[in-house]
């Protein structure tokens, strides 16, 4: 006897069929937005909340940055598997901003722009996408154009191995929140950090061409090595509180781990001179190059046409 | 008194039922991210939920789903909060998870690292005890260190020629 089967209407045989029950389990337009929700984001003692939050904006600003450029290598990296890395390096780099943003508009909710009465957007999502090139803090290798990938591999070793050595110091701030971001950014950045010393020697001892190309990124983006290190003013006042670190006091470690690179990939430190600022003024002070204000263009433009929409 | 304490170890066991939206085979209680949960006087539950990395694009849906489920289970007043500290580890996914990773064709994570001081660069080969979760063979190889969630990394078996993923040791 033949057997026929027939679908009911309600038989669940499609994939998409599933969707379309129980919505219930979907995410879409929850309220459950404050990646700080029930956290203490009490200002501690003797610290100036200003202070505190132009600092969250300084170390938010880098990760943020720099994770929308490396997320404009999605779908162009030499290959899938590095491709899946860079956005997933992009990844924890949002993570952390998100979560240093907020803890930016809880510290001083003056620093977030005025949006339109009613405008959904969250503190952290205003900071990001309100606010223009001078407003951003974040040092200038975090913005400088993509280039190859030679150049992505020198940028995110020469920034996870000043971070990492910036977030060891930071684990120990008497801010619980800053405290919480820097250890469990320090295991994230150590994956990074290693994915770009390997592929820096990987590089260093390929062909002539990889090598000839990752000394010319080398020499492109070192210039950019010490800024990273010398402290504004707000550095220095929120390491004297104890709740930051002034990031001239990261040097020594961070120019070891670099040494080590170096060393390993047969690669001489470049000899040449620091990027200078305006007035000695640089991305901390908000004086960034030509390139933040375009990244940023592109970054914002969405969120900015609708400062009332909800996704 | 031993009323609420039903009603909290009730709340509990709701909340550790709940899976976790990427890796469904596990439950968040059997990842770790499920911290604490406690009911106050008037019935009002909280929830505390670790991320397990800083950008885990999961934890809106993971509170969603908390806060279903109690819904559900007759707790009406749901609150669900974020412990950033300690930092999440992949020590604490617990034995049942990691038998329900190598279930589903996952490896699970071997000890995570500890440092007393700096993190030590490594320009080496990654070093792990890995073996295929699907044959079982000790002779794989790493294809990334980052794979398709931020917790994983992409390795392949070289006996049974199958990739697989290993949630990597933070």
């Amino acid at each position: 006897m033949t057997e026929i089967h027939t679908h009911a209407p309600d038989d669940h045989d499609s994939a998409y069929d599933g969707l379309l029950v129980n919505d219930a389990h979907w995410a879409f337009g929850t309220d459950f937005e404050d990646p700080l929700a029930g956290v203490d984001t009490t200002v501690p003692d003797g610290v100036d909340a200003t202070a505190l939050a132009t600092y969250c904006l300084m170390l938010g600003d880098d990760a943020l940055v720099l994770s929308q450029r490396l997320s404009e290598w999605c779908s162009r990296a030499p290959d899938l598997e590095e491709d899946i890395a860079l956005a997933n390096i992009a990844l924890d780099l949002l993570g952390q901003a998100r979560l240093l943003l907020a803890r930016a508009a809880a510290a001083d909710p003056s620093v977030v722009p005025a949006l339109p009465e009613g405008s959904p957007v969250p503190a952290e999502d205003a900071l990001a996408f309100f606010r223009d090139a001078d407003a951003f803090r974040n040092v200038r290798l975090a913005e400088v154009p993509n280039g190859d990938f030679a150049d992505v591999v020198v940028r995110v070793l020469l920034f996870s191995t000043w971070r990492l050595a910036l977030f060891e110091r930071l684990a120990a701030s008497r801010d619980a929140v800053l405290a919480a971001v820097a250890a469990k950014g320090v295991k994230e950045l150590a994956y990074h950090r290693d994915f770009a010393g390997r592929w820096f020697v990987t590089l260093a001892g390929g062909t002539d061409e990889s090598r000839r190309r990752l000394l010319a990124a080398l020499d492109a983006l070192y210039p950019m090595w010490p800024e990273l290190f010398s402290a504004h003013p707000v550095e220095q006042d929120v390491a004297g509180a104890g709740v930051g670190v002034d990031p001239s006091t990261a040097a020594d470690s961070a120019n070891a781990v670099l040494d080590q690179v170096l060393a390993a990939a047969a690669v001489a430190r470049p000899d040449r001179a620091a990027l200078a600022g305006v007035r000695g003024r640089t991305g901390r002070h908000g004086f960034h190059t030509e390139a933040l204000s375009r990244m940023l263009a592109e970054m914002q433009v969405v969120a900015r046409a609708h400062p009332l929409g909800r996704w | 008194m031993t009323v609420l304490t039903t009603r909290a170890d009730d709340a509990r066991a709701v909340a550790a039922e709940v899976t976790d939206p990427e890796l469904p085979m596990l439950t968040l209680a059997d990842l770790g991210v499920l911290r604490d949960v406690t009911v106050d006087d008037t019935g009002a539950v909280e929830v505390a939920i670790t991320p397990t990395y800083s950008g885990c694009p999961a934890m809106a849906t993971m509170r969603d789903d908390l806060v279903r489920s109690l819904n559900e289970a007759g707790f009406s007043d749901v609150r669900v909060k974020v412990a950033l500290e300690p930092a999440w580890t992949t020590d604490w996914i617990s034995a049942q998870g990691r038998a329900a990773l190598a279930e589903a064709g996952i490896s699970a994570p071997g000890t995570a690292p500890t440092h007393s001081g700096p993190v030590p660069l490594t320009l080496g080969p990654v070093r792990r005890h890995v073996t295929c979760p699907r044959c079982g063979s000790a002779d794989v190889d790493l294809t990334s260190e980052f794979g398709s969630t931020a917790c994983k990394a992409l390795y392949r078996c070289l006996s049974c020629l199958e990739p697989f993923d290993h949630v990597k040791e933070i």
